[in-house]
């Protein structure tokens, strides 16, 4: 059965006249945040699952390293890295099945890669030698979205009309702490709660918005609670504990598929680097607050767990890492290669045909390259 | 399903006949909007699609703009064709953040994988008495964003033929409506629809000999009305009706242009920054050795549009454009 043959399932009809029409109790988001690591629930965790999670997790830092560097080196014009949010980019990313779709933000490279997204393609955008980099369709990833909560609307779209053709599609959508204050933030979740798309969105708190902390982004409990206003339920998690965000997030996804429509999701994380290699961010925080959530690291967290349980040691260590230097060689020898790049490209897909203006000036700028190429000659 | 005989139409009913056939002719095709539904769209031009088609195909959104043209981005990254209505052209520009960094360049930065077929329908101009936010011609900042298609239909036929061309687009068409020419009626046959015109092509409306008229929209019928009436002074003049801002139609215009040596652009929207600076621009630049005068503009004022009781001194009228005729002859004498 399609979603049109159960329209009044996915859309109930309003009630004659206003009446607050749901008890807001189940929609309020736990007391603080869920956690499983460190708990007695880490114990229930599936063995295969923590490994997963672990292997990823240490490629995830390890690319944000190589990254970093590259930037240094010239190799990429930005990048937003997202050393400490590893957990939330992989559980993103893990809790999807192929059929679904992922919606990231400018920071949200390694969920990207993590989805399977060639890296240096998901590079591609932050390199500068074209936007987009991947074929979106491919991997049902996105593009990267660079001005802020605009891709939220598209992720409660494209849920929507799948839902419509009787795909059992969910739309995970990704968002800073600061792209909650947008406007789009707002609009997508009220046409999500009002369409019951399935849709999840996560909320990356990483407590800044490049120097705004997040007592001046918002005077709400927490970013959790706006979930109640809009009528869906609004979910806080520790997002620095891989397995509470696999649990929290795959949760979601599944009330989505079911047909229970949108969550959103907030993880409390931090960003423990500098938002982009342009950043001072000694400016606006102290070293010590830093160095505490440094203390909380996803990694080491989930380390412990593995550790303890006896499903890691010394060995399974080393071949994680070692798993994760061959992804950074890899993409250091590829992204040490200049690019090829075809400037006639600028004029290719702006429409299906190009305007007469744009022939006038695509025949314009191959003259000059023809002038440019015999003037070297 | 019966049709009913509307002989003759108004722009209305054909836009809501090009949307109806569309959507008939296409199952991707999905009306969206405020008020599109139930109501049938403040100007009823939706009117009937959604008893027709389900609420499903012709949906009432929550009212906000950047809200459903976001989501009609999303709707056709998965393979729908979303027709928006935005309500009124004031209003659209709450959606302008995605039309100009999403839906313009989806096509562009995902190198051609994501091609995005929305047609954004905006009621637009003035004349309607409308109070303030009501009559503005934006049509100045769509033209400026590549990636977008820019039309205008003048006409009943041309409102159904080019809505049908909007809709089959595989690229965004921004659609603007004249709002004050929604109920303008011609001998349109519903039942037989002109034929789907090709977006990019303008038409000349009246041959002349004496100087072009380069116009579009809500500035035809004026344009056709300042023609008829210079024909007393013994100017025989051409009319343009551009009929897509983008593409623009240089070979059209300039052809007529050659013939007639002079040219004036017309429309509602400010001069300054407006369309008829650029159309004046390309036209010098291609026909200078033809023009026995500078191309003249007659616009509206560069002022926030005006409230209803004095919006007949800012929008041209058949006198301004006469005048500006005038002139293109004492230029060419001097
Ligand atoms: C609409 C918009 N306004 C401003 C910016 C510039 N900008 C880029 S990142 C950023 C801060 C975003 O913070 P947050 O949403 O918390 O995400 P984070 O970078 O912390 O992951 C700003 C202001 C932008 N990209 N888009």
């Amino acid at each position: 059965m399609t979603v049109m043959e159960q329209r009044g399932a996915y859309r109930p009809t309003p009630p004659p006249a206003w009446q607050p029409r749901t008890d807001p109790a189940p929609l309020l988001p736990d007391a603080a945040p869920y956690r499983v690591l460190g708990t007695e629930a880490a114990a229930q965790a599936d063995p295969g699952l923590l490994r997963r999670l672990y292997a990823q997790l240490v490629r995830g830092r390890r690319y944000n390293a190589q990254a970093t560097a590259l930037t240094k080196q010239g190799r990429l014009a930005v990048y937003p890295s997202s050393v400490g949010q590893e957990a939330c980019e992989v559980a993103a990313a893990l809790v999807l099945e192929d059929r679904d779709w992922l919606f990231p933000s400018y920071r949200d490279t390694l969920a990207v890669v993590a989805r399977g997204v060639d890296p240096v393609q998901a590079l591609t955008l932050l390199r500068g030698d074209w936007h987009t980099g991947y074929n979106p369709r491919e991997h049902r990833v996105a593009p990267l979205c660079t001005p802020l909560a605009t891709q939220l609307p598209h992720a409660v779209g494209l849920a929507h009309a799948a839902r419509l053709k009787g795909d059992d599609v969910v739309a995970l959508a990704m968002v800073g702490d600061g792209g909650t204050s947008e406007g789009d933030f707002h609009e997508a979740l009220n046409f999500a709660a009002v369409w019951q798309a399935p849709v999840v969105f996560l909320v990356q708190n990483n407590g800044f918005a490049i120097s705004v902390p997040l007592a001046k982004q918002t005077a709400a409990p927490s970013l959790a609670h706006k979930a109640v206003g809009y009528g869906m339920p609004g979910r806080l998690v520790d997002g620095n504990d891989a397995v509470a965000m696999y649990d929290v997030l795959s949760e979601a996804v599944r009330h989505a598929r079911a047909g229970g429509g949108p969550t959103l999701v907030e993880a409390v994380t931090y960003r423990v680097e500098a938002h982009t290699n342009a950043d001072d961010d000694k400016r606006y925080r102290a070293d010590s607050e830093v160095t505490a959530w440094r203390e909380h690291d996803p990694i080491d967290l989930l380390e412990k767990e593995l550790t303890a349980r006896g499903l890691l040691d010394e060995d399974g260590i080393r071949a994680a890492r070692d798993d994760a230097e061959t992804l950074a060689a890899d993409l250091r020898a590829r992204m040490n290669q200049d690019p090829a790049l075809d400037p006639m490209d600028l004029f290719a897909q702006v429409y299906a045909e190009p305007t007469p203006q744009l022939r006038e000036q695509r025949a314009q700028l191959r003259a000059e390259l023809a002038a440019e190429a015999e003037g070297t000659h | 399903m019966t049709t009913v005989a509307l002989k003759p139409a108004t722009m209305a009913q054909a836009l809501t006949r090009a949307m109806r056939d569309a959507m008939a002719a296409d199952p991707t095709v999905h009306v969206m909007g405020e008020d599109v539904g139930t109501l049938g769209g403040v100007f009823r031009v939706t009117d009937g699609l959604a008893r027709e088609f389900g609420e499903d195909r012709c949906t009432d959104t929550p009212l906000a703009e950047a809200g459903i043209l976001g989501a009609a981005v999303g709707m056709a990254m998965y393979g729908l064709r979303p027709v928006v209505e935005m309500q009124f052209d004031a209003f659209a520009y709450p959606a302008f953040e995605q039309l100009i960094s999403h839906v313009s360049r989806m096509r562009n930065r995902t190198r051609g994988a994501m091609p995005l077929p929305i047609t954004v329908r905006v009621p637009y101009g003035g004349g309607i008495g409308g109070v303030e936010h009501h009559s503005d011609s934006s049509e100045a900042y769509y033209m400026a964003t590549p990636g977008l298609h820019v039309v205008t239909p003048a006409t009943v036929a041309d409102a159904y033929g080019l809505l049908r061309a909007a809709i089959a687009s595989d690229d965004p068409v921004v659609f603007l409506e004249p709002k004050r020419l929604y109920w303008s009626k011609d001998s349109w046959n519903p039942d037989e629809p002109s034929a789907v015109e090709p977006i990019g092509r303008a038409v000349v409306r009246r041959p002349g000999r004496s100087a072009t008229l380069i116009t579009y929209g809500p500035s035809l019928p004026v344009c056709l009305e300042a023609a008829q009436a210079a024909e007393a002074e013994g100017w025989d003049l051409e009319v343009v009706d551009l009929r897509s801002l983008v593409p623009f139609d240089d070979e059209t215009v300039c052809a007529s242009v050659r013939r007639t040596g002079r040219a004036l652009v017309v429309h509602e929207s400010g001069g300054f920054g407006g369309p008829g600076g650029e159309i004046a621009a390309r036209v010098t630049e291609r026909c200078f050795h033809h023009l026995e005068a500078p191309v003249l503009r007659v616009a509206g004022f560069d002022i926030p549009y005006p409230p209803p009781m004095l919006e007949r001194h800012h929008l041209p009228g058949v006198d301004r454009v006469l005048d500006a005729v005038g002139r293109l002859q004492w230029e060419a004498q001097r």
